[in-house]
């Protein structure tokens, strides 16, 4: 049986999606529809603006490595440690999400910058983290970070822990049951919450502009290049927002293929697995 | 665990397999879990060959955890690794231990062809069925090599004709392993348990060897198990005193000396030797029982008239003669030379 | 399921209601005042001198309530461009009236009121000694300034040119309050702002003037605009900023005199 016959939804529920995807879709439409397109090419491949792709592609994926790096331990502990005051723990994590990303970015100042709590620290030991791309990556990575973190805790509290269970009792230290058992299982889960941050990362602006300011090359990222040429050039800045757009769909697809695809069928391996002795019989 | 009101001991021996049995709830999996290390008790103790699983008598703290212990755990869902074929499931243990990779997959093919799965070893767990999947299971709990075998009814979730082969299978690997299972299936401990031990509300009710339990219960779940009645009561010199007063008359094993006074007794007969009236019948010794029918079930070719803790198997025809139907009082009557007593 | 369809239902009338109240309340507010409402569109870097002037509007023409709008010159030449209403549009430069002029948005012609030049902004101390204009070219020194693309920039690209000097910034801004705001926390050890952010910033930041400032003046014009619906109280505005007591506001600022006309240095 390969078509579901019957789904379910009630009518009127179909038009109000319909109605929520055109919010997300007529803005976008309306922006396509003022692409100068005689100038297209010659405004997207500027220098500023080749520049500006290259140092987002590069600082969001140094960012989503290190929110890979930081997370996935944090998101372990989280789903399955136990210590006092974790649900604290959860909603400071989650911070990054309601802050403005503006004051995120004051937030890493008064932290990094020359007179920041570290800043001082490091300028001392001639480390200058303000006004350089590691700014742009710290920024990316503080408002990418819960992305991963909430993605893949979920993965984890659905997984549960029986697997991990048994492989301990097979005599699989604590190190081989995270890297052969725990891992494995819950990279479809990994792979979706770093598909979200590297979005977020891509489209950060507030936080990089107060904190690593903007200087073609070094820190003017594709959001802040077209952030100034608006001041200028409305058609550039419009073109340059296509790109980003057109980048972030392609990512995003790449990632959430249709169910039946990667990312769904090792999200039902685990489920057809405990259903199998069971329905054996027929 | 106090909290759960859970307080055994149990030994086993190095060729043993012992049948835990047990009402639900009664503690039989959480048994299992505090010896594997993946429960912590309040306090007790547990050593495997000479090595201490943990210690929490009052006093010390020492608590082994489950990879140290040796104790491999075999349950109802196979839980076999989906990301593994079956092969690297089976290698998983010993690869565990740091065998080289070329030997541990010998290892598992040896394994493989123990439980006759040989075939099956570069299937993923999700193209096996429940039979095969819980065999391949049984191979990967056996190649980590553990010093104890911990089987949580492992036949529950097979359907009537996985269930023999695998018990098959279990019976000839844990001939010469030390192993507990726990099981609701009698078949189970008869064919594979050395000695069982009933465990009820987290205590030890009765233990021994699988046949004497089997034989002659003393607690009214192993009694069960054996399909057979059982009366609790108090050792008297005419027979076993209820509760309610009633003496019921038997063959008395390990009679009392005179002069012990009262011990603790169990009546125990088999349903086939009670027959059932509508009212009094009189005629040789024989024990009556005035009771009202809950219940009446098929059981073979006889019908098997519960009443209560009590059972009688009588023909159809008989039950239909009387015109039994559950409500109806009627009187159970079994001869004193089919009632065993002894002491519980 | 009653349940929810009532919880729903208020919400919804909450949020209607919510709406709405945003919606009339602006129209509350011009009802309320006796006389009209002046609505002028201004660039930041006016802000202090223009609301005094706003408060000195309101008191010689009671009954009138003058409403500011502050942000960087090309923002709110793109929103006058949309359909924002306003009477009035100070900008920082030509180039952005130009813009409004093209498209036909101007009601006559527009009058320089102030000229704006650039200095230099260090944190207090001054930690990196700049004493020049050439200093900031100084290996080592952090110096923000504005992106070309906004008006202080483009002034400091001229003298850039003017002088041969080859500045190299950290950080090119959006705006030169961006570029202030890096100097008073001394992330930076120097920024190219205007004359008039040093009198805004007094007592944060030291300044250092410098005389190339002078080859490049960036021109305040001010115009009344063709959509607006308090045409005389415009021109009026106009006029205080051109009078003596608007033009002692603007120097008392830090600004320099307009010419009145519209014309460019």
């Amino acid at each position: 049986m390969s078509r579901q016959a019957y789904s379910g939804i009630p009518r009127w529920i179909y038009a109000v999606a319909v109605l929520a995807a055109l919010v997300v879709v007529l803005p976008l439409l309306a922006m396509v529809a003022r692409v100068n397109w005689a100038n297209f090419l010659p405004l997207v491949t500027s220098e500023s603006a080749l520049s500006a792709l290259g140092l987002s592609l590069r600082t969001s994926a140094a960012s989503t490595v290190l929110c890979i790096l930081l997370g996935v331990p944090l998101a372990l502990v989280l789903a399955r440690g136990r210590f006092p005051l974790q649900g604290l723990l959860r909603s400071l994590v989650l911070l990054p999400l309601v802050l403005p990303p503006v004051v995120g970015g004051i937030a890493l100042l008064y932290t990094f910058g020359r007179q920041g709590l570290l800043g001082s620290s490091l300028e001392v030991l001639g480390l200058q983290v303000a006004f350089s791309t590691t700014a742009v990556v710290l920024a990316q990575t503080f408002v990418a970070l819960p992305f991963l973190v909430v993605s893949l805790e979920g993965a984890l509290r659905t997984g549960g822990e029986r697997y991990e269970a048994v492989a301990a009792t097979l005599g699989a230290s604590p190190g081989r049951v995270f890297r052969r058992v725990t891992l494995p299982l819950v990279l479809p889960g990994l792979a979706s919450g770093a598909v979200l941050s590297f979005a977020r990362s891509l489209g950060e602006f507030g936080a990089t502009l107060t904190f690593a300011g903007s200087l073609q090359g070094v820190t003017r990222t594709l959001p802040l290049e077209i952030y100034l040429q608006r001041e200028t050039d409305p058609d550039a800045a419009v073109a340059l927002s296509l790109v980003l757009v057109a980048v972030a769909v392609a990512v995003v697809a790449l990632a959430y293929r249709r169910p039946g695809g990667h990312a769904g069928r090792a999200s039902t391996q685990r489920t057809t697995a405990a259903a199998a002795p069971v329905g054996n019989a027929a | 665990m106090a909290g759960r009101g859970f307080d055994v001991a149990l030994t086993v021996g190095p060729r043993e397999t012992v049948a835990v049995m047990g009402p639900n709830g009664a503690g039989k999996s959480t048994l299992l879990a505090v010896i594997a290390g993946l429960l912590r008790p309040d306090n007790g103790r547990a050593e495997l060959n000479g090595r201490t699983l943990f210690d929490l008598s009052p006093g010390r703290s020492r608590w082994t955890p489950p990879h140290h212990r040796g104790t491999a755990l075999l349950a109802q869902e196979p839980l076999l690794f989906p990301h593994l074929n079956t092969l690297e499931n089976v290698a998983f243990g010993p690869r565990s231990a740091g065998v080289a990779k070329h030997q541990a997959r010998a290892d598992a093919v040896r394994w493989l062809a123990e439980v006759e799965a040989q075939e099956l070893h570069d299937r993923r767990p999700a193209a096996l069925s429940g039979g095969q999947a819980q065999r391949v299971a049984v191979a990967r709990a056996l190649a980590a090599d553990p010093g104890l075998l911990l089987l949580d009814e492992p036949m529950a979730a097979l359907d009537i004709h996985s269930a023999p082969l695998l018990r098959r299978l279990l019976k000839r690997v844990l001939a010469d392993r030390p192993a507990i299972i726990i099981t609701h299936d009698v078949l189970d401990a008869l064919m594979l348990a050395d000695r069982v031990v009933i465990l009820e509300g987290g205590r030890i009710s009765e233990e021994g060897p699988t046949r004497e339990v089997l034989e002659r219960p003393r607690s009214t779940f192993a009694a069960g198990l054996a399909g057979l009645n059982l009366i609790p009561g108090t050792l008297t010199r005419d027979g076993l005193r209820t509760t309610g007063g009633q003496t019921v008359a038997g063959h008395i094993e390990d009679p009392s000396p005179a002069g012990e006074g009262e011990r603790a007794a169990v009546a125990v007969f088999p349903p086939s030797a009670v027959s059932v009236f509508l009212d009094d019948a009189h005629g040789s010794p024989r024990n009556y029982f005035e009771v009202t029918i809950t219940d009446l079930e098929p059981h073979g070719d006889l019908i098997r008239v519960r009443a209560g803790s009590l059972a009688a198997d009588i023909t159809p025809a008989a039950s239909a003669d009387l015109g039994l139907a559950p409500g109806l009082p009627v009187h159970f009557v079994v001869k004193a030379m089919a009632v065993a007593i002894y002491p519980a | 399921m009653n349940r929810i369809h009532k919880l729903t239902a208020l919400l919804l009338a909450v949020l209607m209601a919510a709406t709405l109240a945003a919606c009339t309340g602006k129209d509350d507010a011009a009802a309320n005042s006796s006389g009209g409402t002046l609505t002028v569109f201004a660039a930041a870097s006016l802000k202090t001198s223009f609301t005094e002037l706003a408060k000195m509007f309101e008191a010689q023409h009671p009954g009138t309530t003058v409403t500011l709008s502050f942000a960087g010159s090309s923002d709110l030449a793109t929103q006058i461009n949309q359909g924002a209403p306003a009477d009035v549009f100070a900008s920082a430069d030509t180039r952005n009236m130009e813009i409004l002029q093209e498209a036909g948005l101007v009601d006559g012609e527009p009058q320089i009121f102030a000229t704006n030049t650039l200095a230099i902004a260090v944190p207090p101390g001054n930690p990196a000694g700049i004493r020049s204009f050439p200093d900031l070219a100084k290996p080592g020194t952090r110096l923000v300034q504005c992106a070309q693309q906004v008006p202080c920039g483009a002034a400091a690209a001229v003298i850039e040119q003017q002088t041969g000097t080859d500045l190299n910034p950290v950080s090119e801004e959006n705006s030169v309050t961006d570029v202030l705001g890096k100097v008073i926390s001394a992330e930076a050890d120097a920024g190219l702002v205007y004359v008039t952010d040093l009198q805004s910033a007094a007592g944060r930041v030291e300044g250092v003037a410098f005389p190339e400032a002078a080859d490049a003046v960036n021109s305040y014009p001010a115009a009344v605009l063709s959509n607006s619906r308090n045409s005389a109280d415009a021109r009026a505005f106009l006029e205080l900023l051109g009078s003596p007591e608007g033009q002692q506001v603007l120097s008392d600022a830090g600004f320099g005199n307009g010419s009145g006309l519209s014309g460019s240095t």
